[in-house]
């Protein structure tokens, strides 16, 4: 089966795959591009074409369908000339999101998940995907639509219909706003491009003033920025191609987070300006953006930037005439995986591999991309350490707490009057926040996205910062009027989407989390169910691989503990109720019988009422 | 401590262990003669780490607060197969904990796949079944996936039974490594993630694989089955039934590289 995007017949599709190919160097390191590109050409990944970039690029062809089925992005199934994805974070949903997504299938005539049968449009859910303050948000062909609403799914539903190329859509449909509230002195700074690397001193400098400057990592681990890159310019590169590298992570996929979004649109000089700087101190003459599958949008201005500053010299062999500094940058996508924000499962997947962690020791600094020493930094942090490089140390380490150097950016979304970025010196209350942003009857705070923690209102005095609540930026907000149950269960869903498989306890574990938090949601649950929680939730934080298992459960663990009556309300059974439920064993037969009268269910009176037992199946209410 | 010149040694729970550099806690522990449950690890091949049922806490503290009480601070956990041994550390591994979670993640894999025993080929010489029974796994506990999972008969000697798989790889580090065929892979992920054989069909019969090759024979489960081979040692004479999994730990020691 074909899509409208694919060209006709096996010459033109072989002639696209070796274009691509060719254009890649036929490098198994870069396989992700390659499957990207091919898919942007031929609309899917077939089995053949699958065979042919495995052929191209001598890799075993099964490795080559691996990589293909673990990022949510590329698909070995037609799924349509469209493929519309509803950004399932929980703030999309509190917008309107389901509600909105079910309107669009209906008009399409479409189930979630499938495909249309004349091939034209998919329809699914995808995890957050960076715009929680202009949602609920679409991937359309994996570009962005925001502010959706009844009119526009009304609107995007004719446009489909009448296949008209996104290009002739609204142009407005794509606006994505930066939406910047408050700045600080990151985000007010005003350098012109190359103003850092024209401050430069020598590289033991540099790196003196950022380890003087107390920077610490922006992505959410803190750890410090100058520790990282001196461990990194002391590694000594192995092998045929000793070299050093910088990794940018732009990987930004914690739900709730959109900070790298807006820099990235706006302050991309700034950016690649530290990462310039990271490679004059490390010793690279390279350096590699991750970019996230969902912000495929931005490649174009990115890639301009970059010619722009190579123009400039500011890129390029001999920058700004200084001879041997040489330092060049470019950008890899991802596509659509959370875990590739673990700094070696990006490695991994920038070397054209499934996004698996991998063991460490040893640590990227000495061992990183091609297991040369590597520098992976967030967005934020090559931004800050641009503005230490140019400004001063001292400056810089004036701000913030005595703990926590500098400036933070939060992405604030949820229930507030003004979501959007937010800059502040670490040490800021969350009340303060709150009050800034115009969150009022405020029921709860998550902080630092699915992962992190679920803040109480005793708690709106704690301060962000990595000694008190440390946080790569996202900052979601739920009045009374929300039922924290439910934000929980997004979350623990969230993980199991998200997991890569790797090992055991978060494989499964993350499963089973989810589906005891259905068995609640249904009004299956009961005390057994939350002791069962306890151990999976005990199970992940002991036994996984990598940072996504061991928090995993922190969501539940922490309104468990602190929204304990939004779980009490739904355990209607004291002690014990199995999972498997037969009145939902019956619904396949509803389904093909267009029955659903009373006696096409199984108990419906002893279930909606604990005084119902006795009463026979099928009884009416 | 007994530390001589040479060998370095930490514990294991009340046990001292000598280990040579560059082995891992579960190396240095087999070759000594103590067990540690696993099912990932395979003593020809360099572990990954993955099924993570040899996870140990390492460096627990004990210490006493102002009011005189004693408190213990578990110390890290970490997977024994992957992490280095080291000079004079303490490994837990045999503690109420540990096995508890260790019957979790059993528990885990019992309801990922299908896992019918009594009808199984492997029954009595299945890893794990063997470290269930050995760890007193009593049920699978959590509800079963019940996921579908197809059958693959297409080769003339091999038969996959995709719904044993427990994941741990083995097959595939087999035929990288040692056939270096590249048979099987993996595909998909988290919940969806699944082995996957090397054919633009998905079918074993496409692939190269020989019924002598080591992919064709290192599944600890019941996944990979030789056709035409069947029940030739009967219930309750096979492996496990003679001697539990955790007898005799040497036999999963690491083979020696001959030099």
């Amino acid at each position: 089966m074909r899509t409208a995007n694919s060209s006709g017949g096996d010459a033109g599709e072989k002639g696209a795959i070796e274009a691509v190919l060719s254009r890649h160097g036929h490098d198994a390191a870069r396989l992700m591009q390659i499957l990207r590109e091919v898919q942007d050409d031929l609309g899917w990944l077939s089995p053949s074409v699958l065979t042919a970039i495995a052929e191209g690029t001598k890799l075993p062809r099964a490795r080559v369908e691996g990589v293909a089925g673990f990022y949510h992005f590329f698909h070995t199934e037609a799924l349509g000339a469209y493929r519309v994805l509803w950004s399932d974070n929980i703030t999309d949903r509190m917008l309107g999101s389901v509600d909105l997504m079910a309107r669009m299938c209906k008009k399409l005539w479409l189930k979630p998940g499938d495909v249309s049968e004349d091939g034209l449009v998919s329809v699914d859910t995808t995890s957050c995907t960076g715009m929680c303050d202009q949602g609920p948000a679409i991937l359309v062909n994996y570009r962005p639509v925001t502010r959706l609403t009844a009119d526009r799914v009304d609107t995007i539903v004719d446009l489909i219909r009448h296949k008209t190329p996104l290009d002739q859509w609204p142009a407005e449909y794509f606006a994505v706003e930066d939406n910047i509230r408050r700045k600080d002195a990151l985000l007010s700074h005003d350098l012109a491009p190359g103003d850092a690397l024209r401050a430069l001193k020598s590289p033991q400098e540099v790196l003196d003033a950022v380890k003087a400057s107390g920077l610490r990592g922006r992505g959410g681990a803190g750890f410090s920025t100058g520790q990282k890159w001196d461990f990194c310019r002391n590694a000594i590169g192995s092998g045929a191609n000793p070299a050093h590298y910088v990794v940018c992570n732009a990987d930004e996929g914690e739900p709730g987070t959109f900070k790298d979004r807006v820099l990235l649109s706006s302050y991309a000089d700034l950016v690649f300006e530290g990462m310039t700087i990271a490679g004059y101190v490390i010793g690279a003459k390279t350096g590699l953006v991750y970019l996230r599958g969902e912000y495929r949008y931005l490649l174009e201005p990115l890639n301009a930037v970059l010619e722009r500053r190579r123009a400039a010299n500011l890129l390029g062999k001999s920058i700004l005439g200084q001879i041997g500094f040489d330092f060049d940058v470019e950008i890899h996508m991802g596509a659509g995986a959370y875990i590739c924000g673990e700094e070696t499962a990006l490695l991994e997947s920038l070397e054209g591999k499934r996004g698996v962690p991998r063991k460490r020791p040893p640590f990227p600094v000495t061992s990183g991309y091609l297991g040369q020493p590597t520098a992976v930094n967030n967005v934020e942090t090559l931004a800050s350490a641009a503005l230490i490089a140019a400004k001063g140390a001292a400056w810089y380490k004036g701000l913030g707490t005595a703990k926590s150097a500098g400036t933070k950016v939060l992405s604030i979304s949820g229930d507030c009057a003004r979501p959007g970025i937010y800059e502040y010196p670490y040490g800021v209350t969350v009340a303060q926040v709150l009050a800034d942003c115009g969150a009022r009857d405020t029921q709860a705070c998550q902080i630092a996205g699915a992962s992190g923690l679920c803040i109480a209102p005793s708690e709106f005095g704690r301060r962000i910062a990595f000694e008190d609540i440390p946080t790569g930026g996202s900052f979601m907000i739920f009045d009374n009027s929300r039922d924290i149950f439910e934000v929980a269960r997004n979350f623990a869903h969230f993980f199991v989407d998200e997991s890569c498989g790797f090992c055991t306890p978060c494989r499964v574990g993350t499963t089973l989390l989810a589906n005891a938090m259905d068995k609640i949601h249904e009004g299956h649950g009961g005390e057994y169910d939350i002791n069962d929680i306890w151990r999976i939730i005990r199970t992940l934080k002991v036994a996984s691989h990598c940072g996504l298992g061991q928090t995993a459960g922190n969501c539940v663990s922490d309104t468990l503990q602190k929204f304990r009556p939004s779980y009490e309300l739904r355990l209607n059974v004291r002690d014990f109720e199995p999972a498997f439920d037969l009145d939902k064993a019956l619904s396949k037969m509803r389904e093909v019988t267009g029955r659903d009268d009373p006696g096409a269910h199984f108990h419906i009176a002893h279930r909606k009422s604990k005084s119902g037992i006795g009463t026979k199946a099928g009884d009416p209410v | 401590m007994s530390n001589g010149q040479d060998t370095k040694s930490f514990f294991l729970d009340e046990d001292e262990i000598p280990f040579e550099e560059g082995q891992t806690i579960i190396q240095a522990a087999l070759t000594a003669g103590k067990y540690i449950p696993h099912l990932c690890y395979h003593p020809e091949f360099k572990p990954h780490g993955s099924c993570k049922l040899c996870t140990v806490r390492i460096d627990s503290r004990t210490i006493t607060t102002e009011d005189g009480q004693t408190v213990k601070i578990p110390g890290r956990a970490a997977a024994s197969c992957t992490t280095p041994a080291q000079a004079d550390q303490h490994v837990e591994s045999n503690t109420p904990e540990l096995l508890d979670l260790r019957r979790t993640l059993v528990q885990m894999l019992l309801v990922e796949g299908n896992h019918f025993c009594p009808s199984c080929e492997k029954s009595g010489k299945c890893m794990l079944q063997g470290l269930a029974y050995d760890l007193g796994v009593m049920d699978p506990h959590f509800p079963q996936y019940f996921s579908k999972r197809e059958v693959d008969a297409s080769h003339p000697d091999v038969l996959l039974d995709f719904n044993r798989c427990i994941l741990c790889e083995l097959c595939v580090r087999a035929s990288a490594e040692v056939d270096k065929k590249n048979v099987f892979s993996l595909s998909g992920r988290g919940v969806t993630k699944h082995l996957i054989c090397n054919s633009e069909s998905g079918l074993l019969g496409d692939t190269n694989l020989a019924a002598t090759d080591k992919a064709a024979n290192v599944c600890p489960v019941g996944v990979i089955l030789h056709k035409r081979h069947g029940f030739e040692v009967p219930y309750g004479q096979r492996r496990f039934d003679t001697a539990p999994i955790s007898d005799n730990p040497v036999q999963y020691a690491p083979v020696k590289e001959q030099v």
